[in-house]
């Protein structure tokens, strides 16, 4: 088992809040890739397992959500907004510096294993664009310099 | 001017607290729901209020709840969801209400549910608004402590159970019925109506799907009446509207305005006018689904019917701007690359059809573009409008697309030229 007892019981209890336990399935998801950064298959097969739902239906979800990850990330996930109005006011700009500066193209993580890359869909403060997410952490109004700042408080290289 | 929705919204961006809700009058018109109207009076109050759903279609709140059963007959279990996946690009409304004053929002779904007895509730919340989700948490958790919500709201027998459901990312689960799905813990695709979910929605029972913005009006309706709600605003349609700029003005941003203001009044008083240096050459009224209307349409009353009437949409009232310094043709291709990508890909003229507009525009912009491919652009507006696809992504989608085809045509037409003959209007 690659999921915690911590998270069987957690996933267990988002089950128990709907008349079927499938319908947990995003929840349980989420649970377990909090934990693991990433949903591998095996860690997919041990969620659907804990759901009482078949792997593949639950891959069907899985492979449907922006922000579940069937692939390897790095630890900090960067989601620039490459919707319109982040678009016109830079977003490429920002896309470029971060992948010059990082040395990744966009859906790469960097060899230390720290960065992924990942373009997302309007994140809904467009008054504020261009914008980025990076981890849990939303960032405003950012251009290349202030994305060094952002970058260094990281310890980037 | 009154400004119920944003009043309590702070310049620092932290949220209301319950004490600060409560000191404005917060919770009083949840009070009043329980204390002196029976559900179908709540309803009635509602439809005569006129408020129309704030998401971006604009149907009328009261008599969507309307169609749910009610009475000694109706399923025991009915649900009230919170549409709070706000994905739209550059719609941004929703958040402010989420993170500012999330109290609000709860007393908005008390009396929701209250209204048509769902006893349970789901704020289905889009899953990059982490912020917001802390926030909706503390706060449902204070209003379990004070008994606004929970089992017997405020000793008046009426129970309701609040539940918050962080989404994993899609455009198309802003539409009720492929938000259900997603509820449901399955892929987000919509479902074919009818049923209605009002009759039969979440895991099949009668269920209400309301926008952030349109509860959030519900408290300042119950608690001031409906001809103070009227008295709002500055034309036929009742209220306030959450009105916003993005683009290239001076200062973007959102505001709560008499429904009704217009564009030049939004973008000229309230976002600062243009950027030196640049010019308005058209603008979508309501996020990236909407016709572009241009620069004659501003003093149009920002509200669904003179919008309708001048052939876009109001939508979700947040204005994208094109200046005379944007290509049209490349805006209009990231728009349509976001719904493209967003398809979910359950009827062939949406997920083959949007694809077919990207690389027709990227083939236009690379200059391999023939006369012809134009003809096809406008074409396939058609077959991808109302009545050709399963539910809204499509038609929504093409909106930009016809209108800039109609509108900015030379800036298409200019790609058919020879590179050297086109000039470099757009950097
Ligand atoms: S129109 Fe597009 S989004 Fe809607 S059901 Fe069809 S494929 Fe899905
Ligand atoms: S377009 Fe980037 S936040 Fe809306």
């Amino acid at each position: 088992m690659i999921l915690t007892p911590d998270e069987i019981q957690a996933i267990r209890q988002e089950a128990g809040h709907f008349p079927y336990p499938s319908a947990a399935a995003i929840e349980a998801l989420n649970i377990a890739q909090r934990g693991h950064d990433w949903i591998s298959d095996e860690l997919l097969r041990e969620v659907a397992e804990v759901l009482g739902i078949s792997p593949a239906d639950l891959d069907s979800v899985a492979t449907f959500y922006n922000l579940i990850y069937r692939r390897p990330v790095g630890k900090r996930v960067i989601h620039y907004c490459n919707s319109v109005s982040c678009w016109m006011l830079g977003a490429e700009d920002n896309r470029r510096h971060l992948s010059e500066r990082l040395g990744i193209g966009l859906g790469e993580t960097t060899g230390d294993g720290e960065y992924t890359l990942l373009p997302i869909v309007c994140l809904g403060a467009c008054d504020k664009a261009p914008v980025l997410m990076i981890g849990d952490e939303t960032h405003f109004n950012v251009d290349p310099a202030k994305l060094d700042d952002i970058l260094g408080e990281t310890g980037a290289p | 001017m009154d400004k119920p929705l944003t009043r309590n919204i702070k310049p620092d961006g932290s949220a209301a607290s319950l004490a600060e809700y409560r000191a404005g009058g917060g919770y009083e018109g949840l009070k009043k729901a329980l204390a002196e109207l029976a559900p179908l009076e709540v309803q009635q109050q509602v439809k005569d209020s006129g408020l129309r759903g704030r998401g971006g279609a604009g149907f009328p709140t009261g008599m969507k709840w309307s169609f749910v059963p009610m009475g000694e007959d109706a399923p025991k279990t009915k649900y009230l969801v919170v549409n709070g996946d706000e994905m739209e690009p550059g719609a941004f409304k929703d958040r402010l209400l989420l993170e500012g004053d999330p109290h609000q929002l709860i007393e908005g779904v008390a009396i929701a549910s209250y209204a048509i007895q769902a006893n349970i509730a789901y704020i289905f919340l889009r899953g990059e608004y982490r912020l917001a989700a802390d926030r909706l948490r503390r706060a449902i958790a204070e209003a379990e402590e004070y008994k606004l919500l929970g089992a017997n709201i405020l000793g008046s027998g009426f129970s309701l159970d609040l539940r918050l459901h962080t989404s994993a990312g899609r455009y198309i689960c802003g539409e009720e019925t492929a938000l259900l799905n997603s509820l449901e813990g399955k892929r987000a695709n919509p479902r074919a109506k009818p049923p209605f979910p009002q009759v039969s929605g979440l895991f099949g029972k009668p269920t209400i799907v309301n926008n952030v913005e349109t509860l959030c009006n519900l408290p300042h309706i119950l608690r001031n009446g409906v001809e103070w709600y009227k008295g709002l605003s500055r034309t036929g349609e009742p209220g306030t509207k959450i009105y916003g700029v993005s683009g290239r003005v001076k200062r973007p941003g959102a505001w709560e305005l008499p429904m009704g203001t217009t564009a030049r009044e939004i973008i000229e008083e309230h976002a600062g006018g243009m950027r030196d240096g640049y010019r308005l050459k058209g603008y979508m009224p309501g996020g990236a689904s909407t016709d572009f209307l241009l620069p004659e349409h501003l003093d149009i009353p920002m509200d669904y019917g003179s919008i309708g009437k001048a052939g876009s949409r109001l939508g979700t009232g947040t204005m994208i701007l094109l200046d005379d310094r944007t290509c049209p043709v490349r805006m209009v291709l990231n728009l349509e690359q976001f719904f493209a990508q967003e398809s979910c890909g359950w009827c062939t003229p949406c997920r083959d059809g949007l694809p077919w507009t990207v690389s027709l525009l990227e083939r236009l912009i690379e200059g391999r573009g023939r006369l012809e491919d134009l003809h096809t652009l406008e074409r396939l507006c058609g077959l991808l409008g109302p009545g050709n696809t399963f539910c809204a992504l499509a038609p929504g989608a093409v909106e930009p697309l016809q209108s800039a085809l109609k509108y900015f045509r030379a800036d298409f037409e200019r790609y058919l030229q020879p590179q050297s003959t086109r000039g470099g209007v757009y950097a």
